[in-house]
């Protein structure tokens, strides 16, 4: 009955049979049972991973979004403790109305506890609050022929470290507990200006961002010469005066599939224009409720489809604050001559808060993301920005990836052998068998 | 505030409609065979906004255990303002025809149980003057098919047994609904081959269910898209329904 899942940038096209977990006693038959007729499997939550990190390599997976229980709230201490399969919008709609919001939130709600600590998540506030481990206090680990262990800075400190970023291979996650924090409204007081160039972000960025609790730019991929890198800057802080709700605007919906991708050059090129010119020179004060903030793409339900049948690839990297200038303007004089790109590109500066997490994405430095239609040329564009990456020492991102080299990734990440060690026998993704190999 | 009563608290259309009214404040009294489950699903809905929720382990099919759980429902909500009858199962129709124990052991869960339960609960509701009693039947009670015919059987039984309830507690100002839902993903259908398009999520049907309830809908088809197709089905003649496998 069940549909068959796929990633969120739907390449590689692999579809994965779900094996639904619906209770927290159940999933060690299950998945023993899934094991013992594929050879492995991998916990799959609700699909925000772009790439093959979230695809088992049987392509059977433990499908963990209806066990979406919470188990215990404290809103005196502001911890939520919940089954694996929550999602962070069940969180905010209980933990808003008492006063409490994520302390670290990704681009899209609809991510799972679970998923969000297996990529170690991180938001607009990276500057300031570190990744999503960094506020785990524990969590619940389920791993072949052990007892369920309970998993935290005191506990299990190894299983705890390689988790927190640990692409669900160290065990199943079963239940977490997280750290929030407090908020006065769930209003957001942001303010945005458009700058000319990429000299121009790093110079708001280096202004402002101690001072705001988030920070994040959009840019423009396409721009070339003297432009490259223009962008609008967007910061913003809880307001201290606003109301305590739960945003319901009403969804929209991408209803099917597309034959081709609407996203090319000519479609591309106008929007980027038209949404730069939009954003005020000067700087503008909006006051708005936290989603369009936080989630604006949340509010178009299945917008990854409108990328056609052959799907899309993200390319995040973070690059170091050293050379983060001018690797940076490098990458992106290497996407505009391509002339491929989109405009989901959003550049960030990461913090210098250490994760807890031994795979832990972020680093001190600049991150760029955008997405990219999957075409045939796009190995190549990939190939080029792959090695302005590994020459200025920085990496891509697991959650987003389906492409790096395992040269590169076991260079850039080289705690991937302690992982290995603690890899549960029994689970298996398409990305660790691809970066591994 | 309502006090709500819910018999197969764990199945997954009874937690979503629960959760709705964990929201508003409401109190509920949940009963089930599983207490693993109970409790994890009455974490679940404190965490979530309810009141106070009270547990209560019991088998549907144990007759003699009904007045008990009712008593001490009683004992802790004092009146009831929605009862849901949500407990169930699929049976294996093939295995049915062979057995007969199975047989009327299914049919003992779907549809004795359940139309035991309602004569006590009526009698309640009865002397309450006022609430709402909502049964979970299924669109299989609308026709017997060959697929799952004794499933249907004892939902069209449950339906039956609403309809003339219904129209007895009217007069007392007490509502009866029988809602009457397609294919859900729930445990209950995990593995079956079900054309994707027409499986709803439990959390749609809840949402359903509890507008359903207020609004006093006598029949509730959900999703509502149902309606359609059970109409279509139900005007198919005998001659030619005999002929077809749907």
């Amino acid at each position: 009955m069940s549909r068959p899942l796929y990633s969120w940038g739907c390449y590689p096209h692999a579809p994965q049979t779900a094996h639904v977990c619906s209770w927290r006693s159940e999933v060690e038959a299950l998945r023993d049972g899934v094991v013992a007729t594929h050879g492995s499997t991998l916990p799959y939550g609700n699909g925000r991973s772009y790439g093959d990190s979230c695809l088992a390599a049987s392509d059977q997976v433990l499908h963990i979004p209806a066990m979406d229980r919470f188990i215990r709230v404290d809103w005196q201490q502001g911890t939520v403790q919940a089954e694996a399969g929550v999602t962070l919008a069940e969180i905010l709609a209980i933990a808003i109305p008492q006063g409490w919001f994520l302390s670290v939130t990704p681009g899209t709600q609809f991510a799972t506890l679970g998923g969000a600590i297996a990529n170690d998540v991180h938001g607009k506030n990276h500057h300031l609050r570190g990744t999503f481990g960094k506020h785990v206090h524990s969590f619940g680990l389920l791993r072949h022929g052990q007892e369920l262990l309970t998993c935290s800075p005191t506990e299990n400190t190894e299983l705890y470290a390689a988790s927190i970023g640990g692409l669900g291979l160290t065990g199943v996650i079963i239940w977490a507990k997280i750290q929030l924090m407090p908020i006065r409204s769930c209003q957001i007081d942001s303010t945005v200006v458009r700058f000319d160039n990429l000299a121009g972000f790093f110079a708001l960025s280096a202004e402002l961002d101690h001072q705001h609790e988030y920070s994040v730019a959009w840019i423009d991929c396409l721009a070339k010469g003297a432009k490259t890198g223009r962008g609008v800057f967007i910061i913003g802080d809880h307001a201290c005066y606003g109301s305590l709700e739960v945003d319901e605007r009403q969804k929209l919906h991408v209803p099917l599939t597309p034959p081709v991708s609407l996203i090319n050059n000519l479609s591309l090129r106008a929007f980027n224009e038209a949404y730069w010119r939009m954003h005020p020179a000067t700087r503008a004060r909006k006051w708005s409720s936290y989603e369009p903030f936080f989630y604006p793409l949340d509010r178009i339900l299945h917008w990854n489809r409108i990328y056609g049948r052959k799907g899309f690839q993200q390319y995040q990297c973070v690059i170091p604050d050293a050379v983060a200038e001018v690797a940076m303007r490098e990458l992106l004089a290497a996407i505009a001559d391509s002339g491929q790109g989109s405009f989901l590109a959003v550049l960030k500066r990461c913090g210098n808060i250490i994760s807890p997490g031994l795979l832990s994405f972020p680093l001190p430095g600049t991150s760029l993301a955008l997405d990219f239609p999957h075409t045939a040329d796009l190995a190549a564009l990939f190939l080029r920005l792959d090695a302005i990456v590994h020459e200025a020492g920085g990496r891509l991102y697991p959650a987003k990836d389906a492409h790096m080299s395992g040269s590169d990734f076991r260079q850039a990440y080289p705690a991937w052998e302690q992982l290995e060690a603690l890899r549960d026998p029994s689970l298996m993704s398409r990305f660790w068998k691809r970066v591994t190999a | 505030m309502k006090k709500v009563l819910i018999i197969g608290a764990t199945s997954s259309i009874a937690t979503a409609c629960a959760r709705l009214w964990a929201e508003q404040g409401n109190e509920f009294f949940l009963v089930a065979r599983n207490n693993e489950k109970l409790e994890q699903t009455a974490a679940d809905l404190r965490a979530r906004g309810a009141k106070a929720v009270t547990l209560h382990n019991m088998e549907a099919t144990d007759f003699a255990a009904h007045p008990a759980m009712l008593a001490s429902c009683l004992g802790s909500l004092q009146q009831i303002d929605i009862a849901l009858i949500a407990h169930g199962t699929l049976p294996d129709q093939k295995a049915c025809e062979q057995d007969v124990g199975m047989a009327l052991q299914e049919f003992s869960n779907n549809g004795t149980s359940v139309i035991a339960l309602m004569t006590l609960l009526a009698n309640q509701f009865e002397r309450q003057h006022c609430g709402t009693l909502a049964v979970i039947s299924s669109v299989a009670g609308d026709r017997g098919r060959p697929s799952n015919y004794l499933y249907g059987t004892a939902k069209a039984a449950v339906s039956t047994f609403c309809e003339g309830l219904r129209a007895r507690l009217f007069k007392v100002g007490v509502h009866v609904i029988d809602i009457r839902p397609g294919f859900v993903d729930t445990p209950m259908t995990q593995g079956l081959p079900l054309p994707a398009a027409l499986v709803a999520k439990p959390e749609q049907v809840a949402h359903r269910i509890v507008k359903g309830i207020e609004h006093k809908v006598d029949v509730l088809y959900t999703p509502g898209f149902w309606a359609l197709i059970m109409t279509i089905i139900k005007s198919i003649p005998g001659v030619i329904f005999k002929r077809i496998n749907i």
